[in-house]
């Protein structure tokens, strides 16, 4: 790989530069590769920069997402149902990344599919096709020889996920070899569950300054645009996740296929989601 | 009691400090979750040292399990097949009639050390579900126990009976409606109520510390029957012989034994219809390695890593995983694994049933239509020690329908 070539941990600074300069927060966008068929993923992940998506989460589907509540479960569901697998989603992200240079994508899932398909391949594979960061729910600092170092090893980023149980003895744990930014899960609970407080949420952010310099992105329960300027004015970014896949959900047909309305309904949302974003700190 | 040597060479060693067995095991969680892991690791740690414990352990074990339980030479079956000397470990005979509750009580314990106030757990059977359901109700935690909707439907009087305990039944219809789905339901729960609620996990498996920890509360099995064999013949058995679903009752009797290096140890994982159909419950056979609820095992799964739905008419048995420390004992040799059908397991059941006046749990008909292939070819100054894990009054109903008799 050239040096040449801008991508992985540069891409992910550079857009955090971009939103610094720009005084305001991004906007992280979550969908899940595949869903609800491959063909119509690609179209709204087309979509996603123009619709004022900062960073995009792209979702590896998983039988067994443990730490995800329904949404998010049935949208891993539609999408191995139309066939997707891990060699697809990189595929994806190739094809995205051919015509946008910009925009960091973070691969977002749980650990087996990428451990079946063989960490240095899969990291290969995955920087070449256009993946900047990984998330991965299920391993704790505990087991980082297994994906994370690796990961950083690479050029890319492992985006670590702190949470509400992430206290100041574990902090420094946790921030160790993160790399990118710092998700924090502003709620213990599963995806698209409750929603923490403006009270909670600078309580952790202050808690997690004092650790890390890295930017700090906020998710969990965010859904309307409102939650997300809310956000936005403390944090560096707002991750949504589940409310744009029940958009997807709500716009099939009864056969749960997409309609033309599939893609618009995502775009519409996040664009609202984005001025959101955007106005937080005017 | 009488407990098995270990040496500096132990097969009894495991896990490291970093909850592995070999390759195998480990702490595969979301984040949210890590600390209380970590907590439960150093509260289980302070349990072993304190002889206040042990001692709260082995009242309860004594007066409300009702152990030990007898090693009863199953002469019937042992004619019949006209071979090896069978005996059976009787975890029939425990309070709600399984080996469940020996871990139960353990992990009740453990969480009112904790100052946890809600207990949490998932069932596939229904026989983890009962026994959480009744040391909650003896100790006066509330709980509620998640249970696949497939399971809820051929377990109708587990179901009953964890209601009447007073416990929370929740229906899981997420998935493959069966015991893998029903541990997500209970991972999003814990994740959820991380605060105050305690996981009562029902086998090896999960992430570090429960493998570990459930297996020396089931240990009580293997540690008995050892000495009750000895007792009996003077001598170690031949063979030690279990059902393995998630593995804790034959963890629980083969740990003891892992020294004995005369002592050869069996695991019997569910076929379903056939290893060659794909319809199946055998990790071991048919698996490989990979990770999932928190631990690395051999599970069932496709090329691209999802995991695949198991199949066993023993609901108990019905799951695509196995846990970590048998996936070692398989690799290392230590412990051979082997697969019986539905069928085969149906027609165990019948045999036992006939032959000794007892109903087996359909669990460890498995294992019993595993000896009636071996103890024939066996002499009969050999021995085969047997975990009868559970009473089969709850699956009566489903052996009633695989026979076409309506009740």
């Amino acid at each position: 790989m050239s040096d040449a070539i801008i991508g992985g941990q540069d891409r992910i600074a550079k857009r955090f530069e971009k939103l610094r300069a720009e005084d305001r927060a991004g906007l992280v966008t979550f969908v899940t590769a595949g869903d609800p068929d491959p063909e119509t993923s690609f179209e709204i992940l087309k979509s996603l920069p123009g619709a004022g998506a900062d960073i995009i989460e792209l979702g590896m589907p998983f039988t067994d997402p443990m730490a995800d509540g329904p949404a998010i479960q049935e949208a891993s569901n539609r999408a191995l149902a139309a066939g997707m697998h891990m060699r697809k989603t990189l595929s994806l992200v190739r094809g995205f990344r051919d015509q946008d240079h910009e925009t960091p994508i973070i691969l977002m899932g749980y650990y087996n599919p990428i451990f079946i398909y063989g960490v240095n391949e899969f990291l290969e594979d995955a920087r070449n096709a256009g993946v900047d960061g990984l998330i991965v729910v299920d391993l704790p600092p505990e087991e980082d020889d297994e994906l994370c170092i690796p990961t950083n090893n690479k050029g890319l980023s492992f985006i670590r996920l702190t949470t509400p149980t992430s206290d100041d003895k574990r902090l420094p744990k946790l921030v160790q070899n993160t790399s990118g930014f710092v998700y924090y899960v502003s709620v213990a609970g599963v995806t698209g569950a409750g929603s923490a407080t403006n009270e909670q949420i600078v309580e952790a952010m202050a808690r997690l300054r004092r650790h890390t310099d890295l930017p700090i992105a906020v998710g969990f329960g965010i859904k309307t645009p409102a939650q997300a300027a809310d956000v936005a004015r403390e944090a560096d970014a707002a991750v949504v996740g589940s409310a744009i896949v029940s958009k997807i959900a709500e716009s099939l047909d009864e056969n749960g296929k997409a309609t033309d309305n599939t893609a618009r309904v995502v775009t519409g949302l996040v664009r609202e989601l984005a001025d959101g974003v955007r106005n937080a700190r005017k | 009691m009488t407990s098995a040597p270990t040496s500096v060479n132990s097969f009894r060693s495991m896990p490291d400090p970093d909850g592995h067995f070999g390759n195998f095991g480990g702490r595969f969680v979301a984040e949210t979750l890590m600390p209380l892991i970590l907590e439960l690791e150093q509260a289980y740690k302070d349990a072993k040292e304190d002889p206040e414990f042990r001692k709260e352990m082995d009242y309860f074990l004594k007066y409300y399990v009702g152990r030990p339980n007898p090693l009863y030479f199953a002469e019937g079956l042992t004619n019949h097949l006209g071979g090896a000397k069978i005996y059976f470990k009787r975890e029939d005979l425990n309070h709600t009639g399984a080996h469940k509750i020996n871990n139960c009580i353990g992990q009740i314990l453990l969480a009112k050390r904790m100052g946890k106030t809600r207990i949490i757990a998932e069932t596939g059977a229904g026989q983890h579900g009962v026994a959480t359901a009744t040391v909650c109700a003896r100790f006066g935690l509330p709980c509620t126990i998640y249970m696949g909707a497939k399971d809820i439907e051929r377990q109708s009087p587990n179901v009953f009976r964890m209601r009447l305990l007073g416990a929370e039944v929740k229906p899981v219809t997420s998935g493959s409606r069966s015991l893998k789905d029903a541990m997500n339901e209970a991972l999003r729960d814990w994740v959820t109520n991380v605060a105050d609620t305690f996981y009562i996990i029902g086998t090896v498996a999960g992430p570090h510390p429960y493998p570990e920890l459930v297996r020396d509360f089931q240990c009580v099995i293997g540690n008995e029957a050892r000495a009750q064999i000895l007792d009996a013949e003077g001598r170690l058995p031949d063979e030690v012989i279990a059902a393995v679903g998630g593995g804790s009752n034959a963890m629980g009797l083969f740990h003891p034994f892992l020294d004995d290096k005369d002592v050869a140890i069996t695991g019997v994982e569910a076929a379903g219809h056939g290893v060659h159909t794909g319809h199946h419950a055998a990790s071991l056979s048919a698996g490989r390695p990979g990770v999932l609820h928190g631990n690395r095992t051999y599970l069932l799964m496709d090329d691209d890593g999802q995991i695949k739905e198991a199949d066993s008419i023993s609901a108990g048995l019905d799951y695509p995983g196995i846990g970590p420390e048998h996936s070692w004992l398989k690799d290392i040799g230590r412990a051979t694994y082997v697969s019986i059908t539905d069928k085969e397991a149906l027609d165990a059941f019948t045999l036992c049933s006939e032959k000794e006046g007892i109903i087996p749990a359909l669990e460890c008909s498995h294992a019993i239509a595993q000896i009636m292939k071996t103890a024939p070819k066996m002499n009969k100054d050999q021995i085969i020690l047997m975990c009868l894990s559970g009473r089969g009054d709850k699956d009566i109903f489903t052996v009633a329908e695989a026979l076409g008799v309506k009740l």
